[in-house]
């Protein structure tokens, strides 16, 4: 069952909302809805959140995505539309209902971290039990160990404006995780930050996830970050969810053209790993084979190298077309001794740290699993491709219908 | 030439206080015997104690919440109005103007709390408080004075009437301008109304709030002068005497004694829900905390020998 389980989602500003909820169903654009006056901010959303996932909403400013995250804990009702979290709906009820759902099931982090100036770390740490009614030996406790989760041990006595920003949304942090709710709303929770410290905190996050394996909902207009972060993204644009995938199928595969804008200027080296463009390994021949095989396989792939590898599928080395067709002539039954000059990645490692690899071995880049296990191979040509933006023509996506000029300029 | 007719507003009005004095005595007894006794009490419990010992203890609150340079003034000027000779009359407008203070913020005060929560009331109140402020004081010590007749309860009342609208409006703008984001964390980990009220709108708003009861404070000090033509006891009623006497002397003296108050009420108030941290308060609150850490950090790591020698 789905942590969060959107279906239809609508949520319209503005009197009256539910015409602009018929408008839509008849058709209507976002455009003639604000003639009416009305706001519709999210539009007909529906994904879903698996629990332990980090899913991240991504969207330029006025998309829609802090109006999406409201829903989810009833801080805004939704206009039309299903919402379910852990598997109750969640859309209209009532304000007792509201409140044993934000205390028990989803917080929150806020963006300017929203803690109370005139209350120390350890009690903003600690807000959320307060409100619950936990004894206060007992909250105490608690946010004492989401303060050191984060990496605040000590600082409980000290107030919010003796810490610097990294350090408030730390404690933003701990205050979420003290409440010890499964889900966590994120809303730009690190927009605020400087780059590196942002960079920390993401790492931070990751950290934490890996040992807690909350349900995150992360919002964000950083693609970057939106590609560290995310198992799995939802690119919003003007209200609707225009395309929802794993980092790499956004890259590679974006469904409009508006995405494609998007990720354009992504530092692709950074987010793609070895193991997205990586192929399969045909090139390749066992180490007893002979010469002759080598040869009739160089031809069939026509390639001038081939990967030797053991009968567990480790990798020997490498064998080149020169030395092959002389181990022909001076009649061996044996492959020449296979050069040891293969660099071995795992499908793990950004692209960004192939290059220098890549550019040391004229032979293409191993891909091992953790067992060494040969499990793909990236020639340098590959490696070369996977930076330029797909298009159309290449990888063969249709394009948005709504074709529009301005992104296929700016490629 | 009036094509218009004479719309009698002026009749209506005065329609109305004829049937309120007729047909609400009970309530108008009831409001004008209390402020009466509360005012009446509070004068008689300043006048308890020695001037000069009532001034040191004033001067020593003054220490207590803003600083030492306060206090010397704070001792100066209550001396001041001691060799004067208007003490009494001048703690007899400081009972009525705390008096009204504390009736007004009882009222202000959740008025504010409920107009910044609901848009209906504000809307409402606010004209409310527009006709209040700007009505010329001296029209409605009339019915006033047909309600309560003479004495402390008029003033008190016109006082109230006149210092209500800043610590309405100041509560209301106070609850309204904190940060949304920090009252949304309220709602969502699962605050209630109250919760939210009590634990972040009304601490963040205080500044704010104390503004509007400081405010409050000194326009009842300004009211209280003008209670002096209804014969409210204190010093107004001296300054109205000199004017009816063109006494420039006693008109002078009393003057300065409103003034000598007036900053003695507005730098106490205003130093409350401001950081002061020259007064004698922060210092105590400061060492305070100091031990509460070291104790903390004892228990915390408690290695023998490490101790911390104090
Ligand atoms: N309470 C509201 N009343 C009316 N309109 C609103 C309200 N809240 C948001 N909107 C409108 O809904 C749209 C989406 O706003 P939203 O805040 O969800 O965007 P966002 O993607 O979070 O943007 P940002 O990156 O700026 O935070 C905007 O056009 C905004 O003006
Ligand atoms: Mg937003």
């Amino acid at each position: 069952m789905p942590a969060i389980e959107a279906t239809g989602l609508t949520k319209i500003f503005g009197r009256r909302p539910q015409r602009g909820v018929k408008m839509l169903r008849e058709g209507a654009t976002r455009e003639q809805l604000m003639k009416e006056g009305l706001t519709a901010a999210v539009i007909d959303a529906t994904f879903d959140v698996q629990p332990g996932e980090i899913f991240v909403v991504m969207g330029l400013s006025g998309s829609g995505k802090s109006t999406l995250i409201r829903n989810v804990n009833g801080l805004l009702e939704p206009t039309a539309g299903t919402l379910l979290v852990d598997g109750d709906d969640v859309t209209h009820l009532p304000p007792a209902g509201l409140r044993a759902l934000r205390r028990n099931k989803v917080s929150m982090v806020f963006q300017h971290f929203a803690l109370l100036p005139h209350r120390t770390v350890g009690e903003n740490a600690a807000y959320a039990l307060e409100l619950k009614g936990v004894s206060k030996a007992d909250r105490e406790k608690a946010a004492e160990e989401a303060l050191g989760m984060v990496g605040l041990d000590g600082w409980g006595g000290h107030l919010p404006s003796e810490l610097s920003g990294g350090m408030r949304q730390r404690v933003g942090l701990a205050r979420a995780l003290a409440a010890g709710t499964e889900i966590m709303l994120m809303d730009e929770a690190f927009s605020a930050l400087d780059p590196l410290i942002r960079k920390e905190m993401q790492d931070q996050l990751l950290e934490l996830q890996a040992d807690l394996g909350k349900t995150i909902l992360f919002i964000t207009h950083d693609l970057n970050e939106a590609m560290r972060l995310g198992d799995r993204i939802a690119m919003m644009r003007d209200g609707k969810i225009v395309q929802i995938g794993t980092a790499e199928q956004i890259l590679n595969e974006p469904a409009t053209d508006y995405v494609s804008q998007f990720v354009a200027d992504v530092d692709r080296t950074r987010v793609l790993t070895a193991g997205a463009v990586m192929e399969r390994p045909v090139a390749v021949i066992g180490s007893e084979s002979g010469p002759r095989a080598a040869r009739k396989l160089m031809s069939e792939h026509q390639t001038s190298s081939l990967l030797v590898v053991g009968r567990d599928r480790k990798v020997v080395g490498v064998v080149w077309e020169d030395d092959v067709a002389e181990a022909i002539r001076q009649g061996s039954d044996n492959l020449p001794r296979p050069s040891r000059a293969v660099a071995q990645v795992s499908p793990e490692t950004p692209l960004a740290e192939l290059f220098g690899d890549a550019a040391e071995n004229r032979s293409p880049l191993a891909v091992v699993n953790e067992k060494g296990a040969l499990v793909g191979v990236i020639p340098r040509v590959t490696l070369l491709s996977a930076l330029a933006v797909p298009n159309g023509s290449e990888n063969g996506t249709s394009t948005d219908s709504e074709a529009d000029a301005t992104a296929g300029g700016a490629r | 030439m009036s094509f218009i007719p004479h719309i009698p507003l002026g009749a209506g009005a005065e329609a109305a206080v004829d049937w309120i004095k007729a047909n609400l005595p009970v309530v108008l007894d009831a409001i004008s015997d209390s402020f009466n006794f509360l005012a009446g009490e509070l004068t008689d419990l300043l006048m308890l104690l020695p001037a000069l010992v009532l001034a040191a203890l004033f001067a020593v609150l003054g220490a207590w919440v803003r600083s030492w340079k306060f206090a010397i003034f704070v001792l100066l000027g209550m001396t001041l109005i001691i060799s004067m000779e208007v003490w009494e009359p001048a703690m007899q407008t400081l009972s009525m103007v705390l008096v009204a203070t504390l009736v007004a913020v009882i009222i202000s005060i959740p008025v504010g709390i409920l107009a910044a929560k609901n848009a209906t009331v504000s809307a409402i109140v606010r004209p409310v408080l527009d006709f209040m402020q700007t009505m010329p004081a001296l029209v409605y010590l009339v019915p006033v004075v047909i309600f309560f007749s003479i004495g402390f309860a008029p003033g008190v009342v016109a006082t109230i009437i006149f210092s209500l609208p800043p610590g309405v409006r100041l509560t209301e703008l106070g609850i309204r301008q904190v940060d949304s984001e920090t009252v949304e964390a309220g709602e969502a980990f699962g605050g209630t109304s109250g919760q939210i009220l009590r634990g972040i709108q009304l601490p963040l708003g205080l500044p704010t709030i104390m503004a509007g009861i400081n405010q409050v404070i000194m326009l009842g000090l300004s009211m209280a002068v003008m209670a002096g033509f209804v014969g409210a006891p204190g010093l107004g009623k001296i300054v109205t005497g000199a004017l009816a006497t063109v006494d420039v002397a006693v008109g002078f003296e009393a003057g300065l004694g409103i003034v000598i108050l007036a900053i003695f009420l507005d730098r106490l108030t205003g130093a409350i829900g401001q950081p002061t941290p020259g007064s004698i308060g922060a210092a105590w609150r400061r060492r305070q905390s100091a031990k509460a850490e070291l104790a903390a950090a004892k228990s915390r790591r408690p290695a023998p020998g490490a101790g911390v020698g104090v």
